[in-house]
C-alpha cells in the first residue's frame, strides 16, 4: 500500500463511492421517481468507471488529425470503452423512459408512487381475494 | 494535475448525489440529477472520452430531465418520508462497496499504458483504422464499422424501448379493436 | 405559457440553430466528436424545446405523431437495409467494402454515413415519440402550480 498504489486506484474508489450512493437511493428510498434517479446515478458511475479503465497516461482523445498524418509518438486513449459506453448511454435513456412510463401507469392504477403505500394496497387486495375465495370454498382456502 | 481535477469534480458529484439522497422535493431532485449529468460530462472530458461526454451532456441534462419533469406532472411532486429505518440499506451498501473496492485491488494503476485493456484490441483498432477506415474519429469507425453488428443491436434496443413506452402510455389503439369493444358493449346492453 | 414573451422569442430563434447543429453533428461525426446517437438526441431536443414552450399540440402540427412513429421503424430499417444491400452486392452483412470495391476506404465512408443516418433517425423518432407520449396525457397539476 504505497503512495503510488493509492493515487493509481483513487479514481476507481471514488467512482465506487458514487455507485454506492446510487445503490443506497435505490434500496432505501420509497419513491419510485427517486429510485429511477438513483439508478441513473449508479449507471453514470459505472460509465465513468469504464471510461477510466480506457484512459492512458498522457494520452489524448482518440481522434486523429484531419489530414490523417498520425504522429507515432502521440499516445491515444483506448477508444473501445468509449464506443461501448456511448451506446450504453442512449440505451440507458431509452430504458429510463420505459421505467418512467411504468411509474406513470402505476400512478394511474394505484394513485400513489410510494413503495410503502403500494405494498399496503397490494396486501389489502390479496386479503380481500383470499376472503372471497375462502368463503366460496366453504370457509377454508 | 489530472488527479486534482478528478478529485474536485468528484467532490462536486458527491455533494450533488448526497443532496439528492436528502432532498424531499422531487422537482429539486430532477434538477440535481441534471446537474449530476453535466458534472459527469466534465469528468468524462478529463478522461479523454469526448464523444461520451457529448452524449452524456445531451442525454442526461436534456432529454432525461424533460422526461422526468413530464412524469412529475403526471404523478406527484413530493416524496413521503419513509417509515422504516435506513440502517439495513446502509449496511448493505457498505458491504457491497467494500467488496467492490476489494475487487479493484488487483487492477492495474489508473492510466497504466501496459494495462491488459491496452495491449490487445484497443491499439489494434487504433493502428488499423488509419489504413482500413481512413476516418479521423476512431470512435466512429469502431462504432459504425468494426462493431457494426453491436450498434445494430443497440439501435434495435432503443427501438424496442420506444415501442414499449408507446404501448404503455401513448393511448394509441387499433381502431378495429375499439369498434369491436363498442359492439360488445352494445350487445350486452340489448340482452 | 402565454406570458413568457422572452422564452417564446428565444425558442423561435434557437430551434433552427439546434437543428442545424444536429445535422452538423450527424454528418461531421467522422471527423469530430459526434455521430448518429448524439445527432438524434439533439434533433429531438429541437422539437421538445418547441413543445415545452408552445405546447405539445403546436409541435404535433409540425411533426405529426404518425410520422414520428414511422421514423422509429425507418431508422432500424435503414441500418439493417445497409447490411442487406451489402449482402446483395455479394459481400458479408454490413461489409462496407461492397459500396466501392475499387477503393475500400471510400466504401467504408459511405457505409458509415448510411448506418449513422439510420441510428440518427431511430433515436430522433424514439425520443420525440416518448416525449409526445408523456406530454399528451392529462397532467395532475396546472402549469401555474409548480
Amino acid at each position: 500500500m504505497d503512495f503510488d498504489f493509492i493515487i493509481g486506484h483513487l479514481n476507481y474508489w471514488l467512482f465506487i463511492v458514487l455507485m454506492m450512493t446510487g445503490l443506497y437511493i435505490v434500496i432505501a428510498k420509497g419513491n419510485l421517481v427517486k429510485k429511477i434517479v438513483g439508478l441513473n446515478i449508479f449507471q453514470t458511475a459505472v460509465f465513468m468507471f469504464y471510461i477510466s479503465i480506457g484512459k492512458v497516461e498522457n494520452g489524448t482523445a482518440p481522434i486523429f488529425p484531419m489530414d490523417m498524418n498520425v504522429d507515432p509518438s502521440v499516445a491515444y486513449s483506448n477508444p473501445l470503452p468509449h464506443v461501448l459506453i456511448l451506446t450504453a448511454i442512449v440505451v440507458g435513456i431509452a430504458t429510463t423512459s420505459l421505467g418512467l412510463a411504468l411509474v406513470v401507469r402505476i400512478h394511474e392504477a394505484f394513485g400513489t408512487i410510494e413503495e410503502d403505500d403500494l405494498l399496503k394496497i397490494e396486501r389489502d387486495m390479496a386479503t380481500r381475494e383470499y376472503e372471497l375465495h375462502g368463503s366460496a370454498m366453504g370457509g377454508r382456502a | 494535475m489530472q488527479t486534482f481535477i478528478d478529485i474536485v469534480l468528484f467532490l462536486m458529484l458527491a455533494a450533488t448525489a448526497i443532496s439528492i439522497v436528502r432532498t424531499k422535493s422531487l422537482f429539486a431532485i430532477v434538477m440535481l440529477s441534471g446537474v449530476f449529468s453535466l458534472l459527469s460530462a466534465l469528468l468524462l472530458v478529463t478522461l479523454d472520452a469526448v464523444d461520451v461526454a457529448f452524449t452524456e451532456a445531451a442525454v442526461g441534462a436534456g432529454i432525461s430531465t424533460v422526461l422526468m419533469l413530464g412524469t412529475l406532472a403526471l404523478t406527484s411532486r413530493t416524496e413521503k418520508p419513509s417509515s422504516h429505518s435506513n440502517f439495513v440499506p446502509f449496511v448493505v451498501v457498505l458491504i457491497t462497496g467494500a467488496a467492490l473496492i476489494y475487487g479493484t485491488l488487483d487492477m492495474p494503476n489508473f492510466g497504466d499504458p501496459n494495462a491488459p485493456a491496452h495491449v490487445h484490441v484497443g491499439p489494434d483498432y487504433l493502428e488499423r483504422s488509419v489504413e482500413e477506415i481512413d476516418v479521423p474519429n476512431v470512435v466512429t469507425s469502431i462504432l459504425a464499422s468494426y462493431r457494426g453488428f453491436d450498434t445494430l443491436g443497440e439501435t434495435a434496443v432503443v427501438f424496442t424501448a420506444g415501442i414499449a413506452v408507446l404501448l404503455l402510455i401513448s393511448g394509441l389503439r387499433r381502431r378495429r379493436e375499439d369498434e369491436e369493444a363498442d359492439e360488445v358493449d352494445d350487445n350486452e346492453g340489448q340482452s | 405559457m402565454h406570458h413568457h414573451l422572452i422564452l417564446r422569442v428565444v425558442t423561435k430563434l434557437l430551434c433552427g440553430a439546434i437543428m442545424l447543429f444536429a445535422f452538423y453533428v450527424q454528418f461531421h461525426g467522422d471527423f469530430s466528436p459526434g455521430g448518429g446517437f448524439q445527432a438524434g438526441v439533439i434533433m429531438a431536443v429541437a422539437f421538445i424545446v418547441y413543445g415545452v414552450v408552445f405546447g405539445v399540440n403546436q409541435v404535433k402540427l409540425v411533426f405529426p405523431p404518425w410520422f414520428v412513429h414511422k421514423l422509429v421503424a425507418l431508422g432500424v430499417l435503414v441500418y439493417a437495409g445497409t447490411g442487406i444491400f451489402s449482402m446483395y452486392l455479394g459481400y458479408g452483412f454490413l461489409d462496407y467494402g461492397a459500396f466501392d470495391p475499387g477503393h475500400p476506404s471510400h466504401g467504408q465512408h459511405n457505409g458509415i454515413l448510411a448506418v449513422e443516418l439510420g441510428v440518427g433517425i431511430t433515436v430522433t423518432g424514439v425520443m420525440v415519440a416518448v416525449y409526445y407520449a408523456f406530454a399528451s396525457r392529462p397532467p395532475t397539476i396546472n402549469d401555474e402550480d409548480w
